[in-house]
Order: structure tokens, then C-alpha cells, then sequence
């Protein structure tokens, strides 16, 4: 066991050794969840408590199937129908559901650091589910994992990341894991929705969606991210953010041989990622969500260890 | 009442000497070599005898916000941290935008005694930005100064008519800096930590460019304009360019600008939230300049007192702001053992400046005849800021809890002892 930490608050932190035996052990759940029953008792008795302070389809259910797979007590607590409407702060909500012996946290917040709060002052593990434009490592991981998984190794590999890079706590996760694991990154995106210090990642930057694309083995097209932009619109027109900053079947041509092209999801159709690219065989958007479930699996498996 | 401080090295701004000093009633009487008797005699062999410091910036949330301190926690904060005269902001509830309230702040104050309190007006009424107060019966009742502070006024015409009517009565304006049109939920510097963080950021432009504005706004009129808690380079560099041309601008920094960089926020730290935000080396090393070289005036602490509960929170929905009073002296110490400043510069950032931009006649120095406010410093002493020591009602201080050195460990108010460094001088 190379994790040996309470919480998963990011991939920044983490070392290779870290990210290659979460990706190893997911390996193990991946098999579970194809076959026909799909069950472990690595979690049997315990309780998982998805917190989640923002909406979500994709990760809230995906968490609450490895929490379920792995036999817990899986529970979803939505804000927007608790004690949170009422005033209660982040850390009484927490500290309640502490007092029901839950033992591990899954936690979706709006505000960055938010997660690494709730770790600091909660006895239980927890795990971050996405913080405000900080970090969503279970995502890195089934990235990670689903590049591995068709390109065999990271070695050499280019990774180029396109979008709205400043609000996507995606693309942090990704970058921080895959620079650790020596993959090349290549960022992209509307100047307003780049990080003014861009430099801070320590990435390669393209100066337009052809430079971005070529060479590439991967490609990951982020969501553009409107409800975090604010009252300001960040470009012009959906049509426009199409035109210069979508992905097309076109420009994946001058990509490597057999790209693989990414997306966290919900995928706005049109926008960053054209239909003909979304539907075609290069698009991995259902194995990431199929190996979504096994990668927290392995997560929710190794922190209940870890507890003891 | 006569107070005798024997062997003591007095701190002017002008020079540093060794001397005894005797303090009849309220006044330093005599400054001599002599043994002279007195009803108490403070050996103040090793410590540095520096005049009242003046803290031109604090907030003391009073009224309205008593729970986080008040004008006597304020107060006793104050002279605790070596302060005798403090220039409450206006942002209470309600607000301080009519001579009222005014009288009932310096009321208080002096029921305390502790601290001369000259209370800021509001610049607006309610600090709605809309319409400028009723700043003339504000002075009459012992106002010195107008400002929004946390709130800056957008309007260039209600900022035009504010230091065209201070300038009318000799007062003047204080402009906390921000373009709020650029606020985008910030709540940190824009920079490479903010990218890191995936917290939204705060460009230093947002602070310069209401720092243009605001000289222009001065030149335009002619009105005295002071600049608060300056944290950006080229904040500097426009007013030293103001300076040079002759406009009527000063401004002040504060101990957290000049010690902490945003690289301290790595943790998500909210005691390190501020406004403006701590920013990047080079703006901390223009800062330091600035202190250096005289084109900043004052130093001031911004000493924003916050409930535990307004700080322990989500990083976005923490208050903004910091403890000042009580690290004043250690911090700005630690700019004089890092050969930023001399002792005297720490006497004109501290007390001389402030003592004139607010035209005091007997405050800023260690004279025969000035008032008996004097701060003594232990440079040495090293001490945990604590509970123990802290008099505020909030703790919202990163240094809270941390071994702190030098520190005011005697201060003497209109001639008499307000503060006594606990077990020290027994």
C-alpha cells in the first residue's frame, strides 16, 4: 500500500508512486464491475456520505455506485434541501454528520480549499469530489487511467488541455498529476479564460487551436464553464467560441495517429466539442465515466484501509 | 504626579540619544542627564523610548459591531501594542457619516483614557458612494479625516466634491483604492498563487488605477488625498510621480504588506485574507522601498478585528482583514534588523509623520514641553502572542499563537502608565 493518507484532497501533491498505485488497484475494480455481479465487501458496515454542495449527475452518482459496489451505507446529502438553507455553517453541517459515525466524506464544494477545510476539522476521511476551480483528483485518475488503459504507458506521451483552463478544476488536477508523471501538457483557451500567470502551471502554451492539436495524443476539451464566469460574458458568442476554440473533426486530424479526445462532461454539443467528434471512435467520454467508477472504488477501498 | 524614565535612549526622528526623562503631570517636563525625584521611576536600561506611536488606520467595529472589539478592547489593544492615538474608520453601524456619532466615539474613548481616538468620518452618507456627508459639523465634533474605507467611491464627481470641501476646511480624504468594476469575487492577489489555488484573484491594476484616478481627482482640486494601504509597485511609482508634480498626496502601508507575500496563502489560510491582498515579492520590496526612502509616509496597521466565526469558513466566504495593533511594533522591528529602515525612520513612519499630516503640535516627539505620550520598546523580548497577551476580542491574526520579538513594554498616556508588559517590570 503506497497511499497511506487520510484524506484525497488533490493530485498536487501526490507523488508518481501515489497516482501509479491508485491506477494499479483500480485495475483490480475495473474487472469486478464487468462482471455480473459487481460486488465487494471492502466497505461492508461502513458510510459514505456524498456532500454535495453543488449539482452534479455524473460524479454524485458514480461515487455513490463504487460506495455501493464496495457494500457501504452510501447516502446523498444535496445543500439545496438542508440545514444549509437555514444558515448553518460548513463545519456544524459536517460535524452532524460526523456525530452518525460516518466514515467517509465525499465532498463537492463551490469554493476552492473548501475540502481541505472540511479534512482539517473532520475525524473521518474525506475525499474531494471537485472543490471551486481548485482540484477534482478522482478525475485525473480515471484520465490517467483511461490514457493508460489505450496508449499502454505515459511515456512521451502529449497531453494538450483546451478551454476554459482558469475555471476548471479539471484541468488543475490533470496538470499537476501528469507533470508529475513526466506526460508533456500542452494548454490552450480563450485569453480570458486563461490564467493570467499561466506560467504557474509550467506547461507549454498554443497560440491557436491548430497548434494546440498538433502532435497531440491526447486531447482534452473542457467544458466551458458558465455558471462560474460571473455576470461578464468571457467571449463574444457560443458561435464564435465554436469557430476558434472548438474541436472539430478537421483539426483532430492533425493530431497523432489514433488521438484519444476527452471531455469531464456534460459535453455542450457544438460548443467545445463538435458531434461528429463527440460520436466518433476517438471519444472516450463513456470509458472515462466507465472507469470513473472503478478509480473511486480504489480510492474509497484504500482510505477505509488506511482508517483501519 | 511626576514620572521619572532613567537611562533611557530616546528614538526621535531626528537622532538618538541617551538621557533621562521627567514627566510632570501630562507634559515631558525636562530631558536631562540628572537623577531627578519622582513619585515612580521606570529603569528603561536596553529599551528604546520612542514617542506615542500613531495609528492613523484601525478599525474598532464600534458601533455595531462590538462583538469583534469595541472602542475600550480597541483601546486597550492599542496602547498594548505601544499606540496612543488611533484614527477609528467609519464602516460601524451605523455609520459614522454624522457629528452624533462622532461625539458618542470620542465619548467613549475618553471615559477609557487609554488612547486620544480621532474619529474618520464617512465620506458618503451610509457609504453609498451617492452624496458627500456633512463633513463640516463632522470636524466641529472632532472628526480629522473622511473615508469610505472598504467601500471605495466609484464616483469620480462625489470623490471631486469630497477633497474640494475637506480641502475648504484644511482636512483631508483617505481613498481605500479598488476599481470594484474588476472585483469578480476576488478574494486573493491575481497571480501565479491565485492560478495554483484556483482562487479568483484580485489584479494589482484594480488598486492602480483608482490610485490614478484619485491623483488626478487631487490635482484637479488641489485637496489633500492620502492614500491607505498602498501594496502594489506601480501604486508607488504613480505617487511618487504625484509627489514630484507637486500634488497634494500621502499614503500608508501597512506591517502585513511589508512581511507576508501571497506565496503565504498556499494553505488556504483565511487569516491571511485581506484587502487589499497580500501581493507578490516585488510589490512587498517596493513597499519596503517606499518605507526606505520617505515616499511613504506613515505606517499604518489597518487592525480589522474579526469573530472566529467570520474566519472560520470556506476561504471565498471569510472576512477580509487582520489584527494589527499588537504586532505593529515586532513587525516594523523586523524591518529595522533587516537594514530596511533605522530606528528614527521607524519614529517618522510611526509617530513624526502621522503627528504632522494630522497637524498635532505637541505629538511626534520626545520634546520638553510635548505631551507625555511615550512608547518603550524592548527590541529584545521574545514572547508568544497570545491570549494572554492579546487584548482584542477577535484572535484573526496569522501570528496569532507565534513566538513574536520586540514589543512595547511600557506606554505612558497624557503622563501615565496605560500599559505594563505582564511580569516585566515587577
Amino acid at each position: 500500500m503506497s497511499y497511506k493518507r487520510k484524506d484525497l484532497l488533490g493530485t498536487r501533491d501526490l507523488s508518481s508512486d501515489e497516482l501509479m498505485f491508485f491506477l494499479d488497484y483500480a485495475k483490480e475494480f475495473k474487472n469486478l464491475n464487468n462482471q455480473s455481479i459487481k460486488k465487494a465487501d471492502n466497505l461492508r458496515g461502513k458510510t459514505v456520505i456524498n456532500v454535495f454542495y453543488e449539482n452534479s449527475t455524473r460524479t454524485r452518482t458514480s461515487f455513490e455506485t463504487a460506495a455501493k459496489r464496495l457494500g457501504a451505507d452510501a447516502i446523498n446529502f444535496t445543500a439545496s434541501q438542508s440545514s444549509t438553507k437555514k444558515g448553518e455553517t460548513l463545519i456544524d453541517t459536517i460535524h452532524n454528520m460526523e456525530a452518525m459515525k460516518t466514515d467517509i466524506f465525499v465532498v463537492r464544494h463551490n469554493c476552492s480549499g473548501s475540502v481541505r477545510f472540511i479534512a482539517q476539522n473532520s475525524n473521518a476521511c474525506v475525499v474531494n469530489a471537485g472543490d471551486g476551480l481548485n482540484e477534482h483528483p478522482t478525475q485525473a485518475l480515471l484520465d490517467l487511467f483511461t490514457i493508460r488503459e489505450h496508449k499502454g504507458s505515459f511515456k512521451g506521451l502529449n497531453v494538450s488541455i483546451i478551454g476554459d483552463i482558469e475555471h476548471s478544476r479539471v484541468a488543475r488536477s490533470d496538470i499537476w498529476a501528469m507533470k508529475t508523471l513526466g506526460i508533456n501538457v500542452t494548454l490552450f483557451g480563450p485569453p480570458m479564460m486563461m490564467p493570467n500567470r499561466v506560467d504557474a502551471f509550467g506547461c507549454r502554451v498554443a497560440k491557436n487551436m491548430e497548434e494546440a492539436v498538433e502532435g497531440a495524443d491526447v486531447i482534452i476539451m473542457l467544458r466551458v464553464q458558465l455558471e462560474r464566469q460571473g455576470s461578464s460574458t468571457p467571449f463574444p458568442s457560443t458561435r464564435e467560441y465554436s469557430k476558434f476554440f472548438g474541436l472539430t473533426k478537421e483539426r483532430v486530424k492533425l493530431a497523432n495517429k489514433n488521438p484519444l479526445v476527452f471531455h469531464p462532461g456534460p459535453i455542450n454539443r457544438g460548443v467545445e466539442l463538435n458531434s461528429d467528434v463527440a460520436d466518433s471512435e476517438c471519444s472516450m467520454v463513456l470509458n472515462q465515466v466507465e472507469n470513473g467508477v472503478a478509480v473511486r472504488m480504489a480510492v474509497l477501498s484504500t482510505l477505509i484501509k488506511n482508517r483501519g | 504626579m511626576r514620572l521619572f524614565i532613567k537611562n533611557a535612549t530616546i528614538v526621535n526622528s531626528d537622532g538618538t540619544k541617551k538621557a533621562n526623562i521627567l514627566i510632570e503631570d501630562d507634559k515631558i517636563a525636562k530631558i536631562t542627564d540628572e537623577n531627578l525625584d519622582a513619585d515612580k521611576v521606570i529603569d528603561a536600561t536596553g529599551k528604546l523610548v520612542m514617542p506615542g506611536l500613531i495609528d492613523m488606520h484601525v478599525h474598532f467595529r464600534d458601533p455595531g459591531y462590538e462583538y469583534k472589539d469595541d472602542i475600550n478592547s480597541g483601546s486597550e489593544a492599542a496602547v498594548a501594542g505601544g499606540v496612543t492615538t488611533v484614527l477609528p474608520m467609519a464602516n460601524t453601524n451605523p455609520v459614522n457619516d454624522n457629528a452624533v456619532i462622532t461625539r458618542d466615539m470620542i465619548a467613549k474613548a475618553k471615559a477609557r483614557g487609554l488612547v486620544d481616538l480621532l474619529p474618520i468620518g464617512a465620506i458618503s452618507k451610509q457609504l453609498k458612494g451617492e452624496g458627500i456627508t456633512e463633513m463640516g459639523d463632522m470636524l466641529n465634533a472632532g472628526a480629522v479625516a473622511f473615508s469610505d474605507d472598504g467601500l471605495p467611491v466609484s464616483s469620480s464627481d462625489v470623490m471631486r466634491a469630497a477633497l474640494e470641501y475637506t480641502k475648504h476646511f484644511g482636512s483631508y480624504v483617505i481613498s481605500h483604492c479598488e476599481d470594484c468594476s474588476m472585483c469578480r469575487s476576488g478574494v486573493m492577489h491575481e497571480g501565479k498563487v491565485s492560478a495554483i489555488l484556483g482562487l479568483k484573484g484580485m489584479p494589482r491594476e484594480k488598486e492602480e488605477i483608482m490610485v490614478s484616478r484619485d491623483m488626478l481627482l487631487a490635482k484637479l482640486t488641489g485637496g489633500h488625498i492620502h492614500i491607505a494601504h498602498v501594496s502594489s509597485q506601480w501604486s508607488l511609482k504613480m505617487i511618487e510621480m504625484a509627489k514630484k508634480e507637486g500634488i497634494n498626496v500621502t499614503c500608508e502601508a501597512t506591517p502585513h504588506h511589508f512581511t507576508f507575500t501571497d506565496e503565504n496563502l498556499m494553505n488556504y489560510d483565511t487569516n491571511f485574507k485581506m484587502s487589499p491582498p497580500l501581493r507578490e515579492i516585488t510589490d512587498k520590496e517596493a513597499v519596503r522601498e517606499g518605507l526606505k526612502s520617505g515616499l511613504i509616509d506613515v505606517i499604518a496597521t489597518d487592525h480589522a478585528p474579526h469573530n472566529v466565526d467570520d474566519k472560520f469558513t470556506e476561504f471565498d466566504h471569510a472576512a477580509f482583514g487582520i489584527l494589527g495593533l499588537q504586532t505593529l511594533v515586532p513587525l516594523t522591528l523586523k524591518l529595522v534588523e533587516d537594514g530596511v529602515i533605522t530606528l528614527e525612520d521607524m519614529v517618522r513612519l510611526t509617530s513624526k509623520r502621522p503627528a504632522e499630516i494630522l497637524n498635532l503640535k505637541n505629538k511626534g516627539a520626545i520634546e520638553e514641553g510635548y505631551l507625555a505620550d511615550i512608547t518603550i520598546i524592548d527590541p529584545d523580548i521574545e514572547y508568544v502572542y497570545d491570549e494572554n497577551l492579546n487584548k482584542s476580542k477577535s484572535t484573526n491574526s496569522p501570528l496569532f499563537g507565534k513566538m513574536l520579538k520586540g514589543a512595547a513594554v511600557v506606554t505612558i498616556k497624557n503622563g501615565k502608565i496605560v500599559w505594563d508588559f505582564p511580569n516585566l517590570m515587577a
